[in-house]
């Protein structure tokens, strides 16, 4: 357990008063707010050693290219890969798995095959399948979940067989804050010979992940989200799966030998990050990641569930609030409704009390209508939420009800 | 009323909340639109909440019917019609909408998204003023 004001005080933006008062920032599964020490890792870099890492020959680039490399194996230790060079960067979670969509998936998926997702994906995990599926003339299956949003093996089971080349799931939905058990999964994937890609967005922020565990081919998350900056993200793959994937990018950076008439590529993973990389936001991004290691995921989690517990009490104290999304294994995200209140109108009150939620379908809209809605409101935790946040929520969502009621 | 009025009545708010809950009370009066034009057809793109249009034209003037799911939105819905509604595609053409808004004041209170869909609104509406 830590002391959340004390922690507060590493995050500059909690420091900003919008109309003179303090905003209750309950947007996390959106996008995390960063500490101090990211912006002065960015910094320091900027001013200290900044040059095109991997391609120079002097002081500036040799040590740019260490911290580089560096971040890596962070990310490596971070996700316990057994492999420094099974780390991947990109811009996003979302260009992670399109990278293996349009590379690993155009070579692998075809007519009469099946791709199985579950049906509360974000679309960043559900569109790039429904494309390659399009273009391959295989088969995007989705299985249920139960009607408080809980997973159901059975659904799963159901549909999984020897024609499922790959199954990509949550590890935590970004709507219901279900958690998918995907060491089982995983394990029921591999027994009929499908591939694994687990969207650890949410989860990689909340929990520790272990890939080796997990056993997933593949793995996605962004920095945005682990308290790093944005325009960089993480795919992991399994060293020999990665290395008969064709590049995804052509350009610099990415090749062995190139002459005008053959192109050789390089080793994994330069082969996958053609062109100038996102050096700085790498090196943030694992400065984002120390800074959840310096703190403690067994902290955060004992932190955050007892936020948890207070959330969904107080929340019980709105009239007619229902919130959406009621799993015995679920996170730090609570979507909701209002009697018939519309989101938006919500959102208006809630802006002008200065709490910040996100509305909509959250980038996941089969989910939110199967739940049966258009659109939802979401409220979500990250280790520096405090109980004041969760206040300052009640009585915004109170004074909202009120306000909207008709007499 | 008029635009006029409805401005005069909005000069005496000096809190958000009673502004706001009389934007909320004019959508609650705003005639609702039929079910069967609340389709993709009729629908206003570009607004957080469902927003439909439906446009009527006789003897040279155009009359709109709006809805959308959203209560404020309504409220809003209602003044746009009141600004545009029984006037001649001419008409539509010369008003100064966010000059309106900004002396209502509404404009500085409402979210960017849902600025937007205002406007997609008043787009919509000077789209079919301009095939007049």
């Amino acid at each position: 357990m830590y002391d959340v004001y004390k922690i507060r005080k590493d995050f500059p933006i909690f420091d900003v008063l919008v109309n003179g008062k303090p905003v209750a920032y309950l947007d996390t599964t959106a996008s995390a707010q960063k500490p101090q020490s990211v912006f002065d890792t960015m910094r320091r870099v900027y001013y200290e050693f900044y040059a095109n890492p991997h391609r120079g020959t002097y002081y500036f680039a040799d040590a740019i290219t260490a911290a580089y490399e560096q971040a890596r194996k962070t990310v490596q230790k971070f996700i316990n890969a057994g492999d420094n060079r099974e780390i991947i960067f990109t811009r996003n979670a979302t260009e992670s798995i399109n990278l293996v969509a349009a590379t690993w998936g155009l070579q692998n998926i075809h007519t009469g095959d099946e791709i199985l997702i579950s049906e509360a994906e974000h679309h960043a995990n559900l569109v790039p399948w429904q494309h390659l599926c399009k273009i391959s003339g295989a088969e995007l299956k989705v299985f249920p979940l139960a009607d408080n949003g809980e997973y159901v093996a059975e659904e799963f089971l159901a549909r999984l067989n020897e024609k499922t080349k790959l199954v990509a799931v949550s590890a935590m939905s970004n709507v219901l804050g279900t958690m998918f058990p995907i060491k089982e999964i995983a394990a029921a994937a591999h027994n009929v010979g499908a591939k694994v890609l687990i969207d650890a967005c949410q989860f990689a922020v909340h929990y520790p992940i272990d890939v080796q565990a997990v056993d997933c081919d593949f793995l996605a998350f962004s920095g945005h989200k682990v308290y790093g900056p944005t325009g960089i993200g993480v795919l992991y793959g399994k060293a020999e799966i990665l290395k008969k994937m064709p590049p995804y990018q052509f350009g610099g950076d990415m090749i062995e030998n190139v002459t005008f008439e053959k192109t050789t590529f390089a080793d994994i993973p330069a082969r996958f990050e053609a062109g100038t990389p996102a050096s700085v936001q790498a090196i943030g991004m694992a400065e984002g990641i120390h800074y959840i290691e310096r703190i403690g995921f067994d902290n955060i989690i004992t932190h955050e569930n007892e936020l948890i517990k207070y959330t969904t009490e107080r929340l019980s104290e709105v009239p007619q609030l229902k919130i959406i999304g009621t799993a015995k294994n679920k996170g730090g995200v609570f979507s909701f409704a209002v009697g018939n209140i519309h989101p938006q109108d919500l959102a208006f009150v809630l802006n002008k009390e200065n709490v910040a939620i996100r509305i909509g379908h959250h980038c996941a809209q089969p989910i939110v209508n199967r739940m049966g809605y258009n659109s939802l409101a979401r409220a979500s935790l990250g280790l520096y939420t405090s109980k004041e946040d969760i206040d300052a929520l009640v009585a915004a969502l109170l004074k909202a009800e009120k306000f909207f009621r008709e007499e | 009323m008029d635009i006029e009025e409805l401005t005069e009545n909005f000069s005496f708010f000096d809190n958000w909340e009673d502004k706001y809950q009389y934007v909320i009370d004019l959508g609650r009066k705003l005639e609702p639109l039929d079910e069967n034009f609340k389709t993709e057809e009729w629908k206003v793109k570009g607004c957080q909440s469902q927003v439909w249009l439906v446009p009527h034209f006789s003897e040279g003037k155009f009359h709109f019917n709006g809805d959308s799911d959203a209560i404020l939105v309504r409220g809003i819905i209602a003044i746009v019609l009141l600004i545009y509604n029984d006037k001649t595609p001419q008409e539509i053409k010369s008003i100064e909408v966010t000059k309106i808004f900004a002396k209502l004041g509404i404009e500085e209170n409402l979210t960017p998204s849902r600025r937007n869909g205002m406007l997609s609104m008043v787009a919509k509406i000077k789209e079919y003023a301009d095939l007049k």
